[in-house]
């Protein structure tokens, strides 16, 4: 029944169309109206007849004595560290888990599984005391310092998904590399790490997506502007305003959207597939 | 390969020296993780207790007060139980609407058909920026009274009320935002589904069985595990909402959006009340350990597991 089955494939083109432009539009509109003078802002128009370029020049400026510049160096420089640091940490970590036999090695596992569902409110102010009394407030060392420990955002979920991919990678390939008087760190760097490449990967695409926008860590931390992130930037930039230019506002947080769609359409395979190989099941 | 020149004495104590080689090397490993567990997770946690009984404001040493916070937020803490009606609220709305969206969306896009792929990136499109501050300025705005869906009403000649500025509609604003975003609940829901093998719909088909049939006889059973781990997940998550509530409606109009994760930052970093504050979080602990309890009691009768041989 060829012509069923097309005209059932053209329902569901139909359903999936409608549902595209419905989880686009918000979107779309938010890119019209980064261009928008506040007059053209109330008319219901998607976009402006007269575009505002300068929505963004204007913007990127706004903040005295700094531009946005500045805040997109900080948070590079700090997302790279983060990347670097758990990418290291949670791969050890994951190896261990995953190849090692050894004692408590279960029950370690264990509790690594209970702390992700463990809600961060329960440790953040002896935390915060913590890095207070060390001194690291204002600095960046409270989130390099816990994600060089396979810990920050996202660091068990991270071992936790190394370790079902390593699991996957047959074990004839370090026995062999054991004969031969591989160490297991040799192993784990020569061998498993390699093959690990698309989990790792995965990695860090959510290592930066969770990073980027760590707002209520970088809102604790971080308090004076020239060590600012963009969501820093743009908070401030929402509250300094007493005659709010929401097309400088938007504009700048459509801008500060944007790493995250590159990371996403340069990876995109990985997102949707990425979590599927892991094997999350109940 | 055993060289059996070794006594038996001798061998039991190379076999424990390995194992003891194997213990330290094992520890090792893991070793980042443990340290950051041990220091920056389980220390903190008893000593966030141990704050829940005192006084502490970080610049002096905390004080034993004993039961005393406890018992101002269980009697006289009227803000307490605003934002536990308003978590609950947020918590009952969000996580089902954004799981049924999730669930039938992911059945959809797991077709194969032409162009599948570009549908899934824009259906995944806002859950990829969703959580960030520049999100909740969008949706500020669009929901303002002068906002985007104001303007669209004012077409049909409704006039809208101020979606973000009024106490009844107010947080259906911030769940309609977190339900926009079911793109990681659906990526699961459709890895789930890719693992449901086919021939179970073809010998139903063989019976005769419909779509609805199969639905509710197939794939919700054989996807249960998933959506008891998306339920756990979704709740845990909801709990913890603050972003949307700091940044579009700072917990206003009439505290109508005042959720829990923003009161406790409130008591413990505008106030540095953190004794207070770390008994705030224990009782957000207790709440969410005993609704996903309640989620897990009742698993047994709703979760099917199809055989133990596929755990891994």
């Amino acid at each position: 029944m060829p012509s069923t089955f097309q005209r059932k494939n053209i329902g569901i083109h139909a359903i999936l169309i409608v549902l595209s432009v419905l989880m686009i539009y918000p979107v779309l509109w938010w890119v019209g109206a980064s261009l928008k003078s506040n007059q053209e802002l109330s008319l219901p128009g998607l976009f402006p007849v007269h575009p505002m370029w300068s929505n963004f020049s204007k913007g990127w400026n706004a903040i005295p004595g700094h531009t946005f510049t500045d805040f997109y160096i900080n948070n590079f420089e700090l997302i790279v560290g983060l990347i670097f640091t758990t990418v290291i940490s949670c791969s050890l970590v994951a190896f261990g888990f995953a190849r090692l036999q050894f004692r408590l090695r279960n029950f370690w596992f264990s509790i690594l599984m209970l702390t992700l569902m463990l809600p961060g409110q329960v440790t953040i102010i002896p935390q915060y005391s913590l890095f207070h009394h060390l001194g690291w407030v204002n600095t960046y060392l409270p989130f390099i310092v816990p994600h060089s420990l396979a810990g920050g955002a996202g660091g068990s979920f991270f071992v936790f998904l190394l370790v079902q991919f390593i699991r996957g990678i047959p074990r004839e390939l370090d026995e062999s590399a054991k004969m031969d008087g591989c160490s297991w760190f040799g192993i784990y760097w020569r061998i498993i790490m390699p093959l690990t490449k698309p989990a790792l990967l995965t990695v860090i695409i959510y290592c930066f997506l969770w990073n980027w926008d760590d707002f209520f860590g970088h809102l604790l931390y971080i308090n004076s502007v020239d060590k600012y992130t963009v969501g820093l930037a743009l908070r401030m930039l929402n509250d300094s305003q007493s005659a709010q230019q929401w097309g400088q506002l938007l504009a700048m947080g459509l801008v500060s959207v944007v790493p995250s769609v590159i990371i996403f359409t340069l990876a995109q395979k990985y997102f949707v597939e990425g979590i599927a190989t892991t094997g999350i099941k109940g | 390969m055993e060289v059996t020149v070794a006594t038996s004495t001798s061998k039991r104590r190379m076999a424990k020296l390995k194992r003891w080689d194997a213990f330290i090397t094992g520890h090792l490993f893991i070793s980042p993780w443990l340290i950051g567990f041990l220091l920056l997770t389980l220390y903190p946690m008893v000593q966030s207790l141990y704050y829940s009984f005192t006084d502490y404001s970080l610049l002096e040493e905390a004080s034993w007060v004993g039961m005393r916070n406890y018992e101002k937020i269980f009697t006289i803490d009227t803000r307490f139980y605003q934002s536990v009606k308003v978590t609950f609220l947020y918590v009952l709305g969000s996580v089902p609407l954004r799981l049924i969206a999730a669930l039938f969306i992911a059945m959809l896009l797991a077709k194969s058909i032409r162009g599948m792929s570009a549908y899934r990136t824009a259906i995944y499109f806002p859950s990829l920026i969703g959580g960030s501050i520049a999100v909740s300025l969008l949706w500020k705005n669009i929901f303002g009274k002068e906002g985007y869906i104001n303007q669209v009403l004012d077409l049909f000649g409704i006039n809208g009320t101020g979606w973000i500025n009024n106490p009844n509609t107010a947080l259906g604003t911030l769940v309609l935002l977190v339900v926009w975003q079911f793109g990681s609940a659906m990526v699961i829901f459709l890895a789930g589904l890719k693992q449901i093998p086919q021939d179970l719909y073809e010998a139903s088909n063989v019976d005769g069985a419909g779509k609805i049939r199969q639905f509710f006889n197939i794939t919700l059973p054989m996807l249960s595990p998933t959506i008891y781990f998306n339920i756990v997940m979704g709740i845990i998550g909801a709990f913890q909402m603050f972003t949307p509530a700091m940044i579009i409606t700072q917990g206003g109009p009439m505290n109508s959006t005042y959720v829990y994760a923003l009161y406790l930052y409130e008591r413990a970093f505008s106030q540095l009340q953190m004794g207070y504050a770390s008994s705030l979080a224990w009782i957000m602990l207790i709440i969410i350990a005993a609704s996903t309890s309640v989620i897990f009691l009742t698993s047994k009768y709703w979760v099917f597991y199809e055989s133990e041989k596929g755990e891994k």
